[in-house]
């Protein structure tokens, strides 16, 4: 009798369910993987290495393009570790500016994970529908800082700039009439808190329609319930963070555990599953986008309620304004070493982490006192994700093998950094 | 003036021969009738699919090439001729260019015994049904071929899914049509048509109660959820499977040589709604017997429930999730077989009642 063997699949990095560059290694048994060897490395840009060589706030840009879907969070853990550094304080209006657009982060990341969930799963209406959304809250990104990604607006001791007044426009264009322009620029004739409540007011009815379409179908529950399954304690011991570890039921969020900026003052909840399979996995995902809306709210309340200063007075940390520094001397100075030098970060480590939507990201740094990192090195939550793959994936199918992937939301740009 | 060129062959090649070569000619002249608009819808089929889920999606759909972009299906269809041919060095040549052809060939071949109007089929053969269920089975073949022929893993597995579902609903769609003949008594394609147009409702006036979907309600469902699993529509698209195998069998396939399996699956489309439109949807007749609805010609009548079928299927790929491979064979085997044999029993008994409709 013939030997049976099993045979190796090449799964990526050109495939469209690779998420990025993933290459899986994949032998089968039939349509059964029995076996799932993630390699990794395609997407590697040396971003540690990278920031050895330059100042702080020049490798800050390089934060959003580690997790390129959840930009600004990870610009909050590079900050939040600058500033235990420093030792500076941060405005209460920055705070909630930081934590109002951690929250936008969260949901757009959320909204391309299930996009790219629903993509996977061939239930394509739902990844336009997400992407529907996730086009306002790029505008606001492109508000607040003028690029719809890579904003670059978190800066040690506060943001950039204050919100802006006014929403960008949608521009007349041969495809587009006078009647298009005004529904397109309804929600846009005030500002920016003014364009996010509206998005807030109007979001909840957005996740119904998804939830109509995912949620209690049964081909949706077929494929997801008792899909990759992870066991609170497997979970724990693999490192989990984030909704992979809130799927298998252990409430850990740092966002209530070790409370950051101003995460102690909002009101929302921690969405945890029980069963740790791919469709309490997906359930929990679409509760924080919920619970994010409720956080959102509540930060614009405040934000116009309470007008102030953005970024600290400490000019060793962040540049005086332009009249203060035409006027001043001493000004001129800051600013010309801010950006020339840049600033001198004392000797010694931090380690400051967030709730990246992904799970806990976190950004560690030596100082030798120079304006530029001894070592930076980065804990990001997908690595730990993707290499429970082999676990995770080892006896399913392989469309399950792609379910899988496509709960661990995985984003090479942050595992490969 | 067509007199004259009906007379033509029998002044041309004799009393014998002219028969004969009269047949041929205006045989094949109505095949070009019906291949060449078929292929014309299934190109336009493509455009409206990309337009209704574009609805669907809250998008657009294609509006740039020509008005409203109806010059679409064109502009593909050229750039697909003009595009290369790559085959893969480790590929059978020949067989991986026989493979489309076997896709393409039974989904064209088997609009022969579709009747479009009273008396309006290319042949009009007592075995209809049967021919059918032959042609339409011939098509895994070609994807079998093409999965071989590519020699990548990718399009081994398509094949290897192809070939376990397009069985297993062949069977679930066999024993539908065995009911359909069941009730009808006859496997000519017309002759089951006029069957559906019998009947006590039918006599008021009001056909569409008369139609087999009525007394055979599972029995649809079935059959068009089994040509929806046979087409490799979604959600039953595992063979192609965009995101788990790319493409399937056609992962290795460019230009024309891919274009033609895509004809063949649209084409079976379109062939699978053409059939549920006449063993249910009473084929080209008009819903209510009355003026308002004879105006449409039976042609016409036909077309638009052709048209509304179809757009099922682009519903359902807009709307569903897809099905994973196991899943698919579950629902085949375990659902829909029994289903159509409990069924058969059903319609069985029910015939040999009084009360059968069907006398």
């Amino acid at each position: 009798m013939a030997e049976i063997r099993n045979y190796t699949l090449n799964f990526g990095p050109q495939h469209p369910a690779a998420h990025g560059v993933l290459r899986l290694v994949l032998e089968m048994d039939g349509e059964v993987v029995q076996r799932a060897d993630p390699h990794i490395g395609l997407l590697h840009r040396a971003t540690e290495k990278l920031a050895e060589s330059r100042t702080f706030i020049q490798s800050l840009p390089y934060m959003d393009r580690l997790d390129y879907v959840c930009m600004l969070c990870s610009e909050h853990a590079f900050c939040m570790a600058m500033e235990k550094l420093l030792g500076v304080d941060v405005p209460l209006r920055a705070q909630y500016i930081r934590v109002m657009f951690d929250e936008i982060t969260r949901v757009m990341s959320h909204l391309f994970g299930l996009a790219a969930l629903g993509l996977d799963l061939g239930a394509m209406t739902v990844f336009l529908y997400c992407f529907r959304e996730r086009e306002d809250l790029f505008d606001c990104y492109e508000a607040v800082s003028g690029a719809r990604m890579h904003a670059a607006y978190y800066r040690p001791g506060g943001v950039y700039r204050d919100l802006p007044d006014a929403m960008p426009q949608y521009q007349p264009s041969r495809f587009r009439g006078a009647n298009d322009l005004k529904v397109l620029n309804r929600n846009r004739q005030g500002s920016l808190l003014d364009f996010i409540e509206d998005f807030t007011a109007r979001f909840p009815k957005c996740i119904d329609d998804y939830e109509t379409l995912l949620t209690e179908n049964r081909i949706w529950k077929q494929r997801t319930v008792g899909i990759g399954v992870v066991s609170p304690e497997r979970a724990l011991a693999l490192g989990f963070t984030g909704p992979m570890l809130r799927g298998s039921g252990v409430a850990w969020d740092l966002r209530k555990k070790q409370p950051y900026e101003v995460y102690d003052r909002v009101d929302f909840d921690v969405a945890i599953g029980k069963n740790g399979d791919s469709y309490d996995r997906y359930l929990v995902r679409v509760e924080e986008m919920r619970q994010s809306n409720r956080i959102i709210k509540q930060c614009v309340d405040w934000l116009r309620a309470n007008p102030g200063p953005v970024i600290t007075d400490n000019h060793k940390v962040a540049p005086p304004s332009r009249v203060e520094m035409k006027s001043n001397m001493e000004e001129l100075i800051h600013h010309f070493k801010l950006f020339t030098e840049g600033m001198h970060v004392p000797e010694g480590e931090a380690y400051a982490a967030v709730e990246h939507p992904k799970g806990e990201f976190g950004v560690y740094f030596v100082s030798d006192g120079a304006n530029k990192p001894y070592r930076m090195k980065l804990r990001s939550p997908a690595f730990a994700h993707l290499s429970s793959m082999n676990e995770m994936s080892r006896g399913h199918m392989l469309a399950d093998a792609v379910t899988i992937i496509s709960t661990l939301d995985i984003v090479f740009g942050d595992i490969d950094r | 003036m067509v007199d004259w060129i009906l007379t033509r062959p029998d002044a041309w090649f004799g009393p014998v021969w002219g028969p004969a070569v009269f047949d041929t000619t205006a045989n094949l002249a109505f095949i070009v009738a019906i291949v060449v608009p078929l292929l014309l819808c299934v190109a336009y089929l493509t455009l409206w699919e990309r337009k209704f889920i574009g609805w669907i999606q809250i998008r657009i759909g294609p509006n740039r090439v020509g008005p409203l972009g109806l010059l679409q299906p064109i502009a593909d269809g050229i750039k697909l001729l003009l595009k290369e041919i790559i085959v893969p060095t480790q590929a059978s040549t020949q067989l991986f260019f026989v493979a489309p052809v076997m896709v393409l060939m039974p989904a064209l071949a088997a609009w022969a015994v579709i009747p479009f109007a009273p008396e309006v089929v290319l042949a009009d053969v007592n075995a209809g049904l049967l021919y059918l269920m032959a042609m339409t089975s011939l098509g895994v073949y070609g994807v079998i071929i093409a999965g071989w022929a590519s020699n990548s893993k990718y399009a081994f597995l398509g094949a290897m899914r192809s070939a376990a579902q397009m069985v297993s609903y062949e069977l679930a769609m066999g024993f539908s049509l065995v009911v359909v003949l069941m009730v009808s008594g006859s496997l000519n394609l017309s002759d089951i048509v006029n069957g559906q147009g019998r009947g006590s409702f039918a006599a008021k006036g009001l056909n569409f109660l008369s139609w087999n979907w009525l007394p055979l309600l599972p029995i649809v469902v079935v059959y068009f959820v089994s040509g929806v699993a046979e087409t490799n529509r979604a959600p039953f698209d595992v063979v192609e499977g965009e995101s788990e195998i790319v493409a399937g069998h056609m992962v290795e396939y460019s230009g024309m040589a891919f274009a033609m399996f895509f004809l063949g699956e649209y084409a079976n489309m379109i062939l699978i709604s053409t059939l549920t439109a006449v063993m249910f949807f009473g084929g080209w007749q008009a819903p209510i017997d009355s003026a308002l609805f004879n105006w449409l010609p039976p042609f016409g009548w036909l077309a638009l429930k052709v048209f509304v079928v179809v757009t099922l299927f682009l519903w359902f790929r807009a709307t569903f999730p897809r099905y994973r491979y196991d899943q698919i064979m579950r629902l085949g085997w375990k659902i829909f077989i029994p289903l159509t044999l409990a069924w058969i029993a059903v319609i069985g008994i029910w015939m040999q009642t009084p009360w059968s409709l069907w006398r």
